[in-house]
C-alpha cells in the first residue's frame, strides 16, 4: 500500500466525472489499497535522462547505457543529437510497426475471406473494395468480387515486403506533395523494409548523422500513415462496412446493473465485431436470462471501442486511463483484449474482482489473464465461448458500483460519410467544407489525436483545446482516446453546437453535425490524410496539404504510435504539436532544430513540443491564421456574379 | 434553423412518394403494368429520372422500379435529440421527391386531369426545349425563376413577373398558396402567359414544379453533352451554367420544402417572401441555399444576387415594358390599334451607312401620320423605316447584319409585334401599348438605343427616318430593293475559296464548353443564326468576343475541307479535345455541335444515303430515332461520325457534305422542312443538273422506316443508287 495515495484530489487527476467517482469510492472504501496508473504516476517520477529532459540515454550497445549531456558523448563518441535522433527513430519505428502489423493482419484476413476460409466474416463494402483495388492498380473490369478481393489482399500484403519503388497508396496524396517526398527521397519503398532499416541504421555504429537518421524516420512514418494504417482502415471498412453517422452513448454509466457486461478492449475490430453480432443472438440472450441476467451488454474501451462504435454504435465506456477504473466497478463479467495499450496491471487487478480477463491475440499474453487465441477460422466459436464464459460469470458478481454518468454522442465520420453529409448521395463533395473555410465560417481544421497519459490530468487537455477551438470557429476532428475524451464531456453530440462560435455553429446547423467529428480509432488517422488530400483537390485552398489552414495536436500522448502519427502528419505537411509529456529529444537543440525548422523547410510541417496548453492553443491559431493569410482568405471577398461572358470563360465541369 | 427545413423536406418527400405510390398502384390496376407512360413529344422520357439514372421510363412497371429506388433514398426524420446529420438525407429526399413527381405528372397524361388544360401547359416538348434552350445559350435568357405558390396580391404577382421578364429571366409557375397560383393571379390581371412571353404556367399542383427541374435536366443533356445516368455531371452543369432559382411565394408547406431540397441539388437556391428558416452557408449552391423574409420589392434582385447572376439590361426610353421576354408576345387582331405591312399596306425597312455629315445621332423623324392620327382603330398604315448609320469602322458588309436586328429590337417593346424583314415586314401596335403612350416615333427610340448598345464598336452615329405616307414608303422601297439585290449578289459570290479567313463561334461555350463552330462563307453556324458576315461584324464589335478570325493557312485536304490554321484553332478552343475536323464531311472528323443545330443529318446505311430532320419534327424518322434521341448523340461538342448538326440553309450549300457526295445523298427529310427550303434546294439541284431531284427525296408521307425509304428510292430511281459507297 502506498502512503502518498490520494494526496492529489481526483478532481485534479481526471476530468471524467465517472472516473472521479470511482476514485472517491476507492479512497473511502475497502479498495483503498488498490493502485492504478494514477497512483503509480505519483509514486514514481520519470527518469529525467530517459525522457530526454536533462540529457539523453543511449542503451543500444553493452558499453552503455551512456548518460550523455551537451558536454559529454557516449563511449563510442555518439553525440546527444545522434542519440536523440536514434532514440526517436526507434520509437517511431515501433509505433509504425504497431499500426502496420495491425494492417497486415487485416490484409491477410481479407484474403481468407475471399477464399471462404474465415467463417463469420464477409465483404461488407464492395464499392470500397473496388476503390482500394483500383488504387492498388488491380484491374476490375467485370471480375468476380472474390477474385478482386483475393488479389487486393495479395497486393496489400506485398506492400509490406516490397523492397524497391514506391508504395502505391502515396499516389492518393496531392501531386505536389508526392513531388516533395520524391525530391527529399523519402517515399517509402516497402512498409516492413523501412522499419527494419530504421532498426539497422540505429544499431551501434551505423547511421550517425542526425538529419540523415531523421529523414529516414520520415520515410518510416510515411510507410505507416500512407501504408500500414491506410491498409488497415481501408480493409476494415471493406470487411465491416464504412462508418456512417451513428448515435451512441458513452462513459461508465453504460455498464448495466442487470445485464452481463462484456468489455472489449484494445485495437482490433475483428473478433469484437463477431462478439457484438453474436450478443444479439436470441439463443445467447435466452442463455443469459437463464443465468439471471436481463441480457448482454457489450461495451468498449480504447480503440476496439472506437472501431465498433463507428460501425455499430457500441458504447465506449472509457479511454486508456479508464481501463483499470472500469474494472473497479465490479460490474464487468469479462474483459476481452486484443492488442496495444492494454495495461499489464489488468492481470493482477482482475484477480481482485470477479472479472475474467481474456487475451485473444497470438501476439499478446498477460500474466493473470486466460489466453483464448483467436485464429482466422475459429472466430464464431471463440466469440460464443467468450460470451458464454461471461454469462456464466454473472453469478459471481459481488458488490457493484456503476457511476450514473453517461453522455450522448454522434460518431461515424469516415471521409466518405463526411462527403455524403455535405451534399447527399448525388452532390457529395468537400465543396461546402472548402467554401466554409474560404468564407471564414470555419477558420481551420484541427485534428486532436492520441492517448491519455497518467502524468497529465486525464482528458483535461483534450477537452480544453477542443472547447477553446470550437468556440473560435475551428472545426475539430478526433480519433482514438482523444475522441472518447471529448465525447465523455458532451462535446460530441449535435446539441454541443451551442458551444461553437457563430460561424462553425452555422455549419453545424446547416449540415446537422456536431461541432467535432469522430473519425475513428488511432489507426484511422489515415482518414484524416485522405480528407486533407480531398480538400486540396476540391480546390480553392492551395495545391498541397501544407497550404491548408490545418494543424494537428497530440496533447496527452504517451504511445510510440502517437509519435509515428505525428511524424507522418508532419511529413504530409501538417504542423503538429505534442503536449503533456515531452518528446524524448527535448535536451538536444540539434534534433529539435531538425524536427522543427529543417522539417518545415523540407516538408512544410514541423513537429514541436509545447508544454503550456494555452501556448499550444495560441500557436495552433497563429499557424492557421498565417495559412489563411497566405491563401488570401483572411479578408472577406466580394461575391462573384456571373454574366454570359464569365460563363463562357468557365472551365469545363 | 435548418433542421426545421430538413425535417419538413423529409416529411414532405414521404407525402409525395406516398401519393406517387397510390397513383401508380391505381393506374397499374386500371391499365396493367405494361401501360405506356410518357411526357408528350420528348426523347428524354421522364427527364429528371432519365438524366440521373439513365432509366428510360416507358411502361408503368419501369415507373414502379424507379419509385422503389426513390423510397430507398428517404432518410428517417431527424430526431429531436442527438440527431444525425440531416443535410445529405434531406437532399436525397429532394431527389426522391422529383422522381415521384415526374411519375405523378406522367400518370396524369394517362388518367387525367391532363396537365395541359386551361391556362396550364404541363410538360414542355423537345421543340420548345430547343427553341428556348438557345436563349439560355446565347445569353438572351440567363436562367429561370421557378415560382412556387402565389403572391400576397395580384398586383405583386404582376410586378414580380414583369421584373423577371425585364431581366430576361423565364418565369416557371407551379403550385398554389391558399388555393391560388401566381399564374392565375397574372391571368386575372390580363397578363399574357406562354412560352413566347417567358411566363410559363406549368401546373397548379405542387408536383408540376418538377417540370422546371426536368427542363434543367434536359438542357444539360441536350446542350451540355451530359450522358444519361451521369447524375453528378448533370447537377453540376446546372449549378455552374443554368442560373435558376426558386421563389417560394406564400406559406411554405412540407411538400414545397421537399421540392426546394430537390432544387438545391441542382444548385438552385430558394428565396422566400415569408419568414421561414434559412440555410446561409454555401457549397451545394454557389451561394446561400435558403434565404427568407424578402420583401416583394427586393425579391427579384435579391434572388439574382443569391444565385450569383449578373444581368445587364439596356434602358430604353419607351413608355412600355421592354426586353427580349416580350419577343414572343402576340398582338391579336382584336387587340390591334394600328398595323403596318403584312399585305395590308406598303412597308419596308432599310439600313444603310452614310457619311458623318449626313447623320445626326439620335435624330428621329416621322414623316406622315402618327398613331394619334389613326382614324379607325385596327386599320393599317404604310411604313418605311430608314436607318442611317455612320461609323469609322463601319463597312458595307455590316449593313445586312445590323438591318436584320431590326426584327429583334422591334419585338422587345411590350405590345409591339414584328415579323419579316427587308421589304416584307409586318408590325402591329396593341391597344394597350398605344394607350400607354407608345408612338411610331418610338420605333426610332428603340432602334437608336439598341443599335448603340449592340454595335457601339463599329458605329458612332445613327439616325432614323420613319415614313408613314404611301409615296415616301414606295420610293424608299424602290431604292432599298436595288441595294438588296446587290447584297444578295455579293453574298452569292462569297465562297470558302474566295476568302482566307473563317470565323470561330464559341458563343455556346457557356453551355457546351468544348464546342467550337468554324463559320465559313458557305457554311453558316449550325444554329442558322450566324453566317460568315455576322461573325465578321461581331468580331469588329467585340474583338475579344466569341467570334474570332481564323486564318485558314495551309490547305491539308481540299476535298474534306481541312486547313491547318482551322485545326490549330479548334484544338485550342475545344480545350484540346478535338485535333482535327473536316468542314465538308460527316464521316471523317465531322464538325461538332453545341446542341443548337436546326437540322441533324445522319446516314441511312442500307440506302447509302442520308436523311435530314429538323428540330421541329416530333415524329419517328427512318433512322429509328426521333430528333431528340439523335440530338443527345450529336450535341455537347462531341465528334460523332455519321451525324452532323447543321443549319437549314447549309443543305442548299455547294459544300453540304461535299466530300461524302453532296446533296445527291439526301434521301429523306420531313415535308415541313422540304417546303421551307424548297426554293433553295431547287436552285441547287438545278445547278447540279438534276432538276427533279427534290421530288425523289422522300418525306414522312412516302416513307417512315429505312426499308420504306429503300423501296422509295428504288421506285423513283434516286441518284444515290448510282453512287459510290459512303463509307
Amino acid at each position: 500500500m502506498n502512503k502518498n495515495k490520494n494526496k492529489i484530489s481526483p478532481d485534479e487527476l481526471s476530468e471524467d466525472r465517472a472516473v472521479r467517482e470511482i476514485m472517491e469510492k476507492m479512497a473511502a472504501g475497502d479498495l483503498k489499497e488498490i493502485e492504478t496508473a494514477f497512483d503509480r504516476a505519483q509514486t514514481m517520477k520519470c527518469c529525467p535522462i530517459g525522457s530526454g529532459i536533462s540529457g539523453i540515454c543511449c542503451k543500444n550497445c553493452a558499453m552503455g547505457p551512456c548518460r550523455v549531456r551537451e558536454d559529454r558523448t557516449g563511449l563510442c563518441g555518439a553525440t546527444m543529437g545522434t542519440i536523440a535522433a536514434r532514440n526517436l527513430a526507434r520509437h517511431i519505428a515501433a509505433g509504425a510497426s504497431a499500426h502496420s502489423d495491425h494492417g497486415r493482419d487485416l490484409a491477410h484476413l481479407l484474403g481468407l475471406v475471399a477464399e471462404g476460409k474465415a467463417p463469420g466474416f464477409k465483404i461488407n463494402d464492395e464499392l470500397k473494395l473496388l476503390k482500394l483495388a483500383k488504387n492498388l492498380g488491380i484491374s476490375i473490369d467485370d471480375r468476380d468480387t472474390k477474385e478482386i478481393a483475393k488479389e487486393t489482399s495479395k497486393k496489400a500484403l506485398s506492400l509490406f515486403g516490397q523492397q524497391l519503388g514506391e508504395i502505391d497508396l502515396i499516389k492518393l496524396a496531392p501531386k505536389k506533395r508526392q513531388e516533395v517526398w520524391r525530391k527529399n527521397n523519402v517515399v517509402p519503398r516497402g512498409i516492413d523494409r523501412e522499419i527494419v532499416e530504421t532498426m539497422h541504421r540505429t544499431h551501434m555504429g551505423v547511421d550517425q548523422d542526425a538529419e540523415h537518421i531523421l529523414d529516414h524516420t520520415i520515410r518510416t512514418a510515411l510507410s505507416d500513415g500512407w501504408g500500414g494504417s491506410m491498409v488497415a482502415t481501408e480493409i476494415t471498412d471493406i470487411l465491416f462496412r464504412t462508418p456512417q453517422a451513428v448515435p451512441a452513448k458513452t462513459n461508465l454509466g453504460m455498464l448495466d446493473n442487470d445485464k452481463v457486461n462484456l468489455v472489449i478492449h484494445g485495437h482490433e475490430p475483428t473478433l469484437s465485431e463477431l462478439i457484438v453480432e453474436l450478443s444479439n443472438d436470441e439463443e445467447i440472450i435466452e442463455y443469459a436470462k437463464s443465468k439471471g441476467a436481463q441480457g448482454i451488454n457489450i461495451v468498449g474501451i480504447c480503440c476496439t471501442a472506437n472501431e465498433v462504435l463507428m460501425r455499430q454504435g457500441v458504447s465506449p465506456i472509457g479511454n486508456f486511463l479508464s481501463q483499470e477504473i472500469a474494472m473497479m466497478t465490479g460490474a464487468i463479467e469479462l474483459m476481452v483484449v486484443d492488442i496495444q495499450c492494454i495495461m499489464q496491471a489488468l492481470g493482477e487487478l482482475s484477480k481482485r474482482f470477479h472479472t475474467k480477463l481474456i487475451t485473444t491475440s497470438a501476439k499478446c499474453k498477460i500474466p493473470g489473464a486466460t489466453h483464448m487465441e483467436f485464429k482466422d477460422n475459429n472466430g464464431i466459436e471463440l466469440a460464443r465461448e467468450i460470451i458464454t464464459m461471461a454469462i456464466d460469470n454473472f453469478k459471481n458478481r459481488k458488490e457493484v458500483f456503476i457511476p450514473n454518468i453517461t453522455d450522448d454522442l454522434v460518431a461515424g465520420f469516415s471521409h466518405e460519410y463526411i462527403r455524403y453529409a455535405l451534399g447527399g448521395k448525388f452532390r457529395e463533395s468537400f465543396r461546402p467544407l472548402n467554401d466554409a473555410i474560404i468564407d471564414g465560417r470555419i477558420q481551420g481544421v484541427v485534428a486532436i489525436v492520441g492517448c491519455n497519459n497518467a502524468r497529465v490530468p486525464h482528458d483535461k487537455y483534450h477537452n480544453f483545446l477542443t472547447r477553446e477551438l470550437i468556440k473560435r470557429d475551428y472545426l475539430v476532428v478526433l480519433t482514438g482516446c482523444a475522441a472518447i475524451s471529448t465525447a465523455k464531456c458532451g462535446l460530441m453530440k449535435p446539441e454541443a453546437l451551442k458551444y461553437a462560435g457563430e460561424g462553425l455553429r452555422s455549419i453545424c446547423e446547416a449540415v446537422g453535425i456536431p461541432p467535432i467529428l469522430h473519425m475513428g480509432s488511432c489507426v484511422d488517422n489515415s482518414r484524416i490524410l485522405t480528407v486533407l488530400s480531398e480538400v486540396v483537390s476540391e480546390g480553392g485552398l492551395g495545391e498541397d496539404i501544407s497550404d491548408l489552414p490545418v494543424a494537428g495536436i497530440a496533447p496527452e500522448w504517451m504511445s510510440e504510435k502517437a509519435l509515428s502519427i505525428g511524424t507522418y502528419f508532419v511529413a504530409s505537411g501538417v504542423y503538429t504539436i505534442f503536449s503533456g509529456e515531452p518528446i524524448p529529444v527535448e535536451s538536444s537543440q540539434e534534433v529539435k532544430g531538425i524536427i522543427t525548422k529543417k522539417w518545415e523547410e523540407k516538408f512544410g510541417g514541423k513537429l514541436e513540443y509545447v508544454s503550456d496548453i494555452n501556448e499550444v492553443l495560441n500557436k495552433v491559431i497563429g499557424h492557421i491564421q498565417a495559412k489563411r493569410k497566405a491563401l488570401k482568405i483572411d479578408v472577406k471577398k466580394e461575391r462573384v456574379l456571373f454574366d454570359m461572358e464569365a460563363r463562357r470563360g468557365m472551365e469545363n465541369v | 434553423m435548418s433542421k426545421i427545413i430538413a425535417t419538413s423536406a423529409i416529411k414532405g418527400s414521404y407525402k409525395i412518394l406516398k401519393r406517387a405510390e397510390k397513383s401508380l398502384k391505381e393506374c397499374i390496376k386500371k391499365h396493367g403494368q405494361d401501360q405506356k407512360i410518357e411526357f408528350p413529344n420528348t426523347g428524354y422520357y421522364l427527364p429528371v429520372i432519365y438524366s440521373m439514372t439513365g432509366i428510360k421510363v416507358e411502361k408503368l412497371s419501369d415507373a414502379a422500379g424507379v419509385l422503389e429506388e426513390a423510397k430507398k433514398l428517404l432518410p428517417s426524420v431527424p430526431s429531436g435529440k442527438v440527431w444525425i446529420p440531416y443535410l445529405g438525407g434531406a437532399l436525397d429526399a429532394g431527389i426522391a421527391t422529383l422522381w415521384a413527381e415526374e411519375i405523378i405528372e406522367a400518370i396524369k397524361y394517362i388518367d387525367g386531369p391532363l396537365p395541359n388544360n386551361g391556362i396550364w401547359l404541363g410538360a414542355a416538348t423537345d421543340v420548345i426545349l430547343r427553341e428556348r434552350g438557345i436563349e439560355f445559350v446565347d445569353g438572351s435568357a440567363p436562367g429561370f425563376a421557378a415560382c412556387v405558390g402565389a403572391c400576397k396580391e395580384n398586383k405583386t404577382a404582376v410586378k414580380v413577373a414583369r421584373e423577371l421578364q425585364g431581366k430576361n429571366i423565364y418565369v416557371f409557375m407551379s403550385a398554389s398558396t391558399d388555393g391560388k397560383s401566381m399564374a392565375e393571379q397574372l391571368v386575372e390581371e390580363g397578363v399574357e402567359l406562354g412560352w413566347g412571353t417567358r411566363l410559363v404556367p406549368y401546373g397548379k399542383d405542387i408536383t408540376a414544379t418538377v417540370y422546371a427541374a426536368g427542363f434543367a435536366a434536359r438542357v444539360a443533356l441536350s446542350f451540355g453533352g451530359v450522358q444519361p445516368g451521369d447524375f453528378r455531371k448533370m447537377l453540376l452543369y446546372n449549378k455552374d451554367r443554368v442560373f435558376a432559382f426558386v421563389l417560394a411565394l406564400g406559406e411554405v408547406d412540407e411538400e414545397k420544402y421537399a421540392n426546394a431540397a430537390g432544387a438545391i441539388n441542382f444548385g438552385f437556391p430558394t428565396i422566400a417572401d415569408t419568414q421561414i428558416p434559412e440555410i446561409l452557408p454555401r457549397g451545394v449552391c454557389t451561394y446561400e441555399h435558403v434565404v427568407s423574409n424578402i420583401s416583394d420589392d427586393e425579391i427579384v434582385s435579391k434572388a439574382i444576387e443569391i444565385r450569383g447572376l449578373k444581368v445587364t439590361i439596356d434602358k430604353v426610353d419607351v413608355p412600355v415594358a421592354f426586353g427580349p421576354a416580350f419577343e414572343g408576345e402576340r398582338v391579336r387582331k382584336e387587340n390591334t390599334y394600328v398595323e403596318f405591312g403584312g399585305n395590308k399596306s406598303e412597308a419596308v425597312e432599310f439600313l444603310s451607312m452614310a457619311g458623318s455629315s449626313e447623320v445626326e445621332d439620335g435624330k428621329i423623324e416621322v414623316f406622315g401620320p402618327e398613331v394619334d392620327d389613326v382614324k379607325e382603330v385596327g386599320s393599317a398604315l404604310p411604313l418605311g423605316i430608314f436607318v442611317q448609320v455612320y461609323g469609322r469602322k463601319m463597312e458595307e458588309d455590316f449593313e445586312p447584319v445590323m438591318e436584320r436586328q431590326i426584327h429583334y429590337f422591334l419585338n422587345y417593346p411590350s405590345g409591339v409585334f414584328h415579323m419579316g424583314q427587308r421589304d416584307i415586314p409586318w408590325l402591329r401596335f396593341s391597344k394597350d401599348a398605344v394607350k400607354s403612350g407608345f408612338k411610331i416615333k418610338h420605333i426610332g427610340t428603340v432602334l437608336h438605343a439598341k443599335m448603340h448598345s449592340q454595335f457601339a464598336n463599329i458605329m458612332d452615329k445613327v439616325q432614323i427616318k420613319i415614313y408613314t405616307n404611301p409615296e415616301d414608303v414606295i420610293a424608299l422601297k424602290k431604292k432599298a430593293r436595288e441595294v438588296f439585290k446587290a447584297r444578295d449578289e455579293r453574298l452569292g459570290a462569297l465562297t470558302d475559296e474566295s476568302v482566307d479567313t473563317f470565323y470561330s463561334c464559341t458563343l455556346c461555350q457557356s453551355f457546351a464548353p468544348n464546342h467550337v463552330c468554324a463559320v465559313s462563307p458557305e457554311r453558316p453556324g449550325l444554329c442558322g443564326a450566324y453566317n460568315w458576315l455576322d461573325c465578321k461584324a461581331s468580331y469588329e464589335i467585340n474583338p475579344t468576343g466569341p467570334n474570332q478570325p481564323i486564318k485558314k493557312s495551309e490547305t491539308l485536304d481540299e476535298n474534306l475541307g481541312v486547313w491547318k490554321g482551322i485545326n490549330d484553332f479548334v484544338y485550342k478552343a475545344s480545350h484540346q479535345t478535338l485535333e482535327s475536323f473536316s468542314a465538308y464531311s460527316m464521316i471523317i472528323n465531322p464538325m461538332t455541335s453545341c446542341g443548337c443545330f436546326e437540322v441533324i443529318v445522319t446516314i441511312l446505311p442500307s440506302i447509302n444515303g442520308v436523311m435530314a430532320v429538323n428540330r421541329e419534327y416530333p415524329g419517328m424518322t427512318p433512322s429509328g430515332m426521333k430528333f431528340s434521341t439523335m440530338a443527345g448523340m450529336v450535341g455537347g461538342g462531341i465528334q460523332t461520325p455519321g451525324f452532323i448538326g447543321i443549319s437549314k440553309f447549309f443543305i442548299g450549300s455547294k459544300k453540304f457534305i461535299k466530300a461524302d457526295g453532296g446533296l445527291k445523298r439526301l434521301a429523306w427529310m420531313p415535308k415541313e422542312l422540304k417546303e421551307e427550303i424548297r426554293d433553295l434546294l431547287e436552285a441547287r439541284a438545278k445547278e447540279m443538273g438534276i432538276e427533279d431531284f427534290l421530288d425523289k427525296v422522300a418525306t414522312e408521307e412516302e416513307a417512315e422506316t429505312e426499308e420504306e425509304v429503300l423501296e422509295w428510292i428504288q421506285k423513283v430511281n434516286h441518284p444515290v443508287l448510282k453512287m459510290e459507297p459512303m463509307i
